[in-house]
């Protein structure tokens, strides 16, 4: 489905992503792992257009997205949760969802996603007219995950869902995760949990000072010792 | 249907203003020095509320509006008294090209941010003014004999124009793309909001409404000079809306009503009339530092009334 081949991307004169190759198939989850500054963040902000590669392709459902402008690679299909949430704070949970479907026409079927957000996450429907800015954590993270849904995307970035959550939490968002994963949606999951986002993907890429370093099966990853040294915290 | 009766309902309401001013200044219970002062806040308001679309609702922080409000002033003079084409005309041109000026500077200089963005409108400002100060055509220095021309019932008609198009442009779902610019500009652009194309709109939008406002500030007050637009202007165009609330067209409107009427009245003290402003606006940003109306509207503070009263 998602096919990145040899991108390499900079910030000014530093090298971020270095020949960076991955792949996505429908209907998994895939998660890729790192430390901070790894570059995972770019890797996203490269896939959702808003950075640009320097080199290499970056392909969606036989169609180059490499360099293409934001609002064309939404319009195609994938869908970004931005790291640290980023809702609208000024706005309300509704608003801020009706954004998320800013390049549909369809007004039925935004709607229906409206509903089915809702269904997915009951708090944000308790909240619907409470502006954004004031809800916690958890739930704004909830709020951003349902507004990006609302573009109806096929493919869903998310950028450390976990961030700065209660383990609790945590683990509530990995379960709607899962749910999302279910209906039909393939995920691409960046985390620092590693843990947790091993327990919930299916395949699984660490990557390291904007390098690939391993890749494998979810399984394969938990078990290899480099990770468990590195990023489970296990011996 | 919701909105078209927010429409009527505020056209009835400009018509009812409209219909009382101008029955006070039939029967000369307003004279000329009141007329004038109404011209004078009508333009004040068409400023703010274009600028409010620029900073208020786009939050691209630009303090150069006073160069296209100097544009519109000058095409339209020049329309005028040197083209000899009827005001309106130079009203629609002053408009016009101060449209186009605003997407000449709005494109490049929007890629900036913040302080950076402010920076460089002020200096595009400052240069349309010093370009204004060297051409000869336009009287350079000395400035630009203009006819009085602008009437009560232009600028009224200007300002009920400016706010109709500037708040349908915010309630539609152009407007909430600038909206979700002003709240966080990487979410927007996640959600496929193209907001350069958004900022740039705005932007456009804004210089439009104050080149008509410079058309009819140029034929109001029988000469132009270059110094009437330089950035102290652009500042207190930016004083209204930020002492009105970032983000409330009502609060912006209020505002420059407020700040024209007040500095109207204070040069009857020529010495202390700065002083007396200043205090006015510190103790303002003191006891209401988001502005008198925040980021609400006036429709907001009855609404939140009918709730409480419906409670009850």
């Amino acid at each position: 489905m998602l096919q990145v081949n040899n991108i390499d991307v900079f910030y000014g004169n530093i090298h971020a992503l270095k020949n960076i190759s991955l792949e996505v198939n429908e209907g998994e989850i895939v998660t890729l792992i790192g430390a901070n500054g790894a570059g995972k963040t770019t890797l996203l902000k490269t896939l959702s257009g808003l950075l640009k590669p320097k080199q290499g392709t970056i392909t969606y459902k036989m169609q180059q997205i490499g360099g293409k402008p934001a609002q064309a690679i939404v319009k195609s299909g994938i869908s970004h949760v931005p790291e640290g949430r980023r809702v609208f704070a000024n706005m309300s949970v509704e608003e801020n969802l009706e954004l998320g479907a800013f390049l549909r026409k369809d007004r039925d079927g935004i709607k229906k996603d409206l509903d089915h957000v809702f269904e997915l996450f009951p708090r944000l429907k308790e909240r619907r007219k409470q502006l954004s800015g004031t809800l916690s954590g958890g739930e704004q993270q909830m709020l951003a995950m349902g507004r990006a849904i609302m573009a109806r995307p096929n493919l869903l970035l998310l950028d450390e869902p976990s961030m700065g959550l209660a383990p609790l939490i945590v683990q509530q968002i990995f379960e709607i995760i899962q749910t999302i994963n279910k209906e039909g949606t393939t995920i691409l999951l960046v985390e620092q949990n590693a843990h947790m986002a091993l327990s919930i993907a299916d395949r699984a890429y660490v990557i390291e000072t904007g390098k690939i370093v391993l890749s494998g099966t979810a399984k394969e990853l938990q078990e290899s010792e480099e990770v468990k040294a590195a990023y489970l915290g296990g011996v | 249907m919701k909105k078209s009766k927010a429409f009527w309902g505020y056209l009835a309401f400009a018509l009812v203003i409209y219909a009382v001013v101008q029955g006070m200044l039939a029967s000369g219970m307003l004279d000329l020095y009141y007329q004038n002062m109404l011209i004078t806040i009508c333009i004040n308001v068409m400023l703010a509320v274009s600028l409010h679309i620029v900073i208020g609702v786009t939050g691209q922080f630009s303090i150069g509006h006073a160069g296209f409000m100097a544009v519109g002033a000058y095409i339209s003079a020049i329309c005028t008294m040197k083209l000899g084409l009827p005001f309106i005309v130079g009203i629609i041109l002053a408009g016009i090209v101060a449209a186009v000026a605003g997407l000449l500077v709005g494109v490049p200089s929007l890629r900036l941010k913040g302080d950076y963005l402010a920076i460089a409108t002020l200096g595009f400002a400052e240069i349309i003014r010093i370009v204004f100060l060297n051409v000869d055509y336009v009287g350079g220095a000395a400035g630009m004999v203009v006819n009085h021309a602008t009437t009560w019932t232009y600028a009224f008609v200007g300002v009920v124009i400016t706010i109709m198009v500037i708040s349908n442009f915010t309630n539609s779902r152009h407007g909430r793309g600038c909206l979700a610019i002003r709240e966080d500009e990487i979410a927007a652009d996640a959600m496929g909001i193209n907001t350069t194309y958004y900022k740039v709109v705005a932007f456009v939008i804004g210089s439009l409404f104050a080149g008509v406002a410079g058309a009819l500030y140029a034929h109001n007050f029988y000469i132009i000079q270059p110094t009437a637009f330089n950035f102290l202007k652009s500042f207190e165009i930016l004083i209204y809306i930020v002492l009105g609330g970032l983000g409330s067209l009502s609060g912006s409107v209020m505002a420059a009503i407020f700040l024209t009427a007040i500095s109207q009245y204070l040069q009857a003290f020529p010495e202390t009339r700065m002083i007396i402003y200043s205090v006015v606006l510190i103790i303002v940003m003191l006891y209401r530092p988001t502005g008198l109306m925040g980021t609400k509207e006036l429709k907001d503070l009855f609404k939140v009334k009918n709730r409480g009263g419906s409670e009850a």
